[in-house]
């Protein structure tokens, strides 16, 4: 078994017995890192000397006696659009190659106050742009089921690095489904809480009214504890929620009964490939045999979610990304002889092909003349897409459908049609578009070998009851134990 | 809705501050007509009164006291820029 696969309060156990300390944990995230990373390319940075020193001082802290936090000791990677001070962060752009930053973001900062340890940054499609890793500015993340195969996206290195075992926990952020989909592709856990939950300070912005880290975890435990580490009202967040953190941890009681579950129909059926189907169909059997109830529920405008989502999310990313000018920081290119060329050039060269391609979406979308017919329209299906979620949720505890339509997709396979490739996300985009809060757990394997994930979808605010859920399915079926076979123990 | 040319495509990409190449400005046509038609798929919805949705949670103006508060030293402001001169970042003459 790796150090990683024990449970929090087992490694806790472990430190304060000094049979374990903090720079042991450290080291095996490094050694498992230099050893086997080469695989699957999940990290972009590793942080070896700050974690190294930041682990001495923790275990300074257990000697003298101090109280220990949350994460005590636990290694992390983050993934590279979560600002760190002092480790480059990326978002895996050219643009960014050599950007060092001076601040901690609100999560990066949480994490640390609760005793964890940065050890790495992480792999993702660039600006968390993509579902596959495979708009990485720098090189594509393999997924380590099978290397053929895509991790998924955009936190594609969080999940592979999780589902190797590289660190404790990894961080994601969730857009369109960037934290549940590569969570599923690579059989791990992913969390996506409430709109507002957790501080988008320091979180490189992609799309605002949208963008949520969360955790990836190899059980939902993790996700729980992880969750209560980083939730919370932020100064310097304005859209973050001024709303209590429950305990989360006390939500995990195992008990499902009297849950009323509803399966939207259009989650289901066509275009939901058959053994997806069949693992979550077999998932809602197991919840009825622990005492929950399910019925067939309509989200009418299940179909309209994605074209109104890459409308709204390339709009936000058009105006967030106009900060990449090439004068504060980033890469400027060398050949501009005046200020508009400077931007242009140092864009151009900096930015890769999806990104360009969501700038002009998001541009076209807003411009003169066209925002009535695009940008408008799609807030406005928004809505109606929040209203399908409010009807089901007048009657249900939570929805559960598939994470993704299919397993993972093979490396190059949809490349080259961007429209087929955002089409993958019917599953997960409703989700953000509604602000709620989603989860995915393993629910079995494909013949090819390759997870399967479950979604269980709750109301804003109510992460216990999705964690509690999700808990219980993943307790009494044992899917999330399965690692893939060359990862150590 | 009308297709986007190969002309709009450039005007698009000047108010981006983005330079296309030839082959971009010819594939972000195609591309951005393929996703257009897909996005079209939304005018099968009378939205005619339905309320656009910009946020998700009902979060309003957030107000702060307007008070002096440390900032970052200079230093580290400009440690990131390609260029600074006398605590400026430097960017090539705007005027001639």
């Amino acid at each position: 078994m790796s150090l990683f696969d024990k449970r929090l309060s087992e490694i806790h156990s472990a430190l304060r017995a000094k049979e374990l300390s903090v720079t042991d944990l450290v080291q095996a995230s490094v050694a498992s890192i230099k050893e086997h990373d080469d695989q699957i390319k999940s990290v972009l940075e590793v942080d070896e000397e700050g974690a190294l020193a930041h682990a001495r001082k923790l275990d300074e802290q257990l000697v003298k006696g101090e109280e220990l936090g949350l994460l005590y000791g636990l290694p992390a990677g983050l993934k590279d659009n979560m600002v760190t001070k002092g480790i480059r962060t990326t978002c895996a752009s050219k643009f960014l190659s050599n950007y060092d930053p001076v601040y901690d973001g609100t999560v990066s900062q949480k994490v640390k106050e609760a005793g964890s340890v940065i050890v790495a940054k992480l792999n993702m499609d660039e600006f968390a742009m993509g579902g596959s890793n495979e708009n990485s500015g720098f090189f594509p993340t393999k997924n380590p089921w099978n290397t053929d195969y895509v991790p998924g996206g955009s936190s594609g290195g969080s999940a592979a690095a999780m589902a190797a075992r590289h660190f404790y926990y990894t961080l994601g952020s969730d857009t369109g489904g960037s934290i549940r989909q590569p969570a599923a592709f690579c059989g791990v856990v992913g969390l996506k809480p409430t709109y507002g939950r957790v501080s988008r300070f320091g979180l490189v912005a992609f799309a605002s009214s949208l963008d949520q880290i969360g955790p990836i975890t190899k059980n939902v435990e993790d996700a729980a504890y992880v969750l209560q580490a980083i939730a919370g009202h932020d100064a310097y967040d304005s859209t973050s929620a001024n709303v209590e953190v429950p305990d989360f941890l006390s939500s995990l009681t195992g008990d499902v009964k009297g849950l009323r579950i509803g399966v939207p129909k259009e989650l289901i059926g066509e275009g939901i490939d058959s053994e997806v189907r069949d693992a979550v169909l077999a998932a809602l059997k197991q919840l009825e045999s622990l005492g929950a109830t399910w019925s067939e529920v309509s989200m009418p405008h299940t179909e309209y979610a994605v074209p109104a989502y890459y409308l709204l999310a390339s709009s936000e990313a058009s105006s967030n990304l106009a900060r990449f000018d090439g004068v504060r920081y980033g890469v400027r290119a060398d050949n501009a002889d005046n200020l508009i060329e400077l931007y242009k050039e140092s864009r151009s060269q900096g930015f890769g092909p999806e990104v360009k391609r969501r700038i002009m979406l998001g541009t076209y979308a807003l411009s003169s003349g066209y925002y009535d017919a695009y940008y408008k329209k799609a807030q406005q299906v928004r809505t109606l897409i929040i209203q399908d979620f409010n009807n089901i949720f007048a009657d249900f505890d939570v929805i559960l459908h598939p994470t993704t339509p299919t397993t993972a997709f093979k490396i190059g396979e949809k490349v080259d049609d961007p429209v087929k490739m955002y089409l993958e996300d019917i599953c997960t985009v409703p989700v953000n578009l509604a602000g709620l809060p989603a989860i995915s757990v393993p629910c079995g394997f494909a013949k090819s070998g390759l997870p399967i994930g479950l979604q269980i979808v709750g109301k804003a605010f109510d992460e216990s009851t999705v964690l509690r859920v999700a808990h219980a399915y993943e307790q009494s079926v044992g899917h999330h134990l399965r690692k893939p076979e060359w990862v150590r123990g | 809705m009308s297709a986007i040319t190969r002309k709009e495509v450039e005007h698009v990409a000047n108010l981006a501050r983005l330079q296309l190449t030839e082959e971009e400005a010819e594939r972000y046509t195609k591309d951005l007509n393929a996703i257009l038609d897909f996005a079209a798929k939304l005018n099968e919805l009378d939205t005619s009164q339905v309320q656009p949705t910009s946020h998700a949670t009902d979060v309003k103006n957030v107000m702060r006291e307007d008070v002096n508060r440390p900032s970052l030293p200079i230093a580290e402001v400009l440690k990131n820029a390609p260029d600074h001169e006398d605590d400026q970042f430097k960017v090539p003459a705007v005027f001639e």
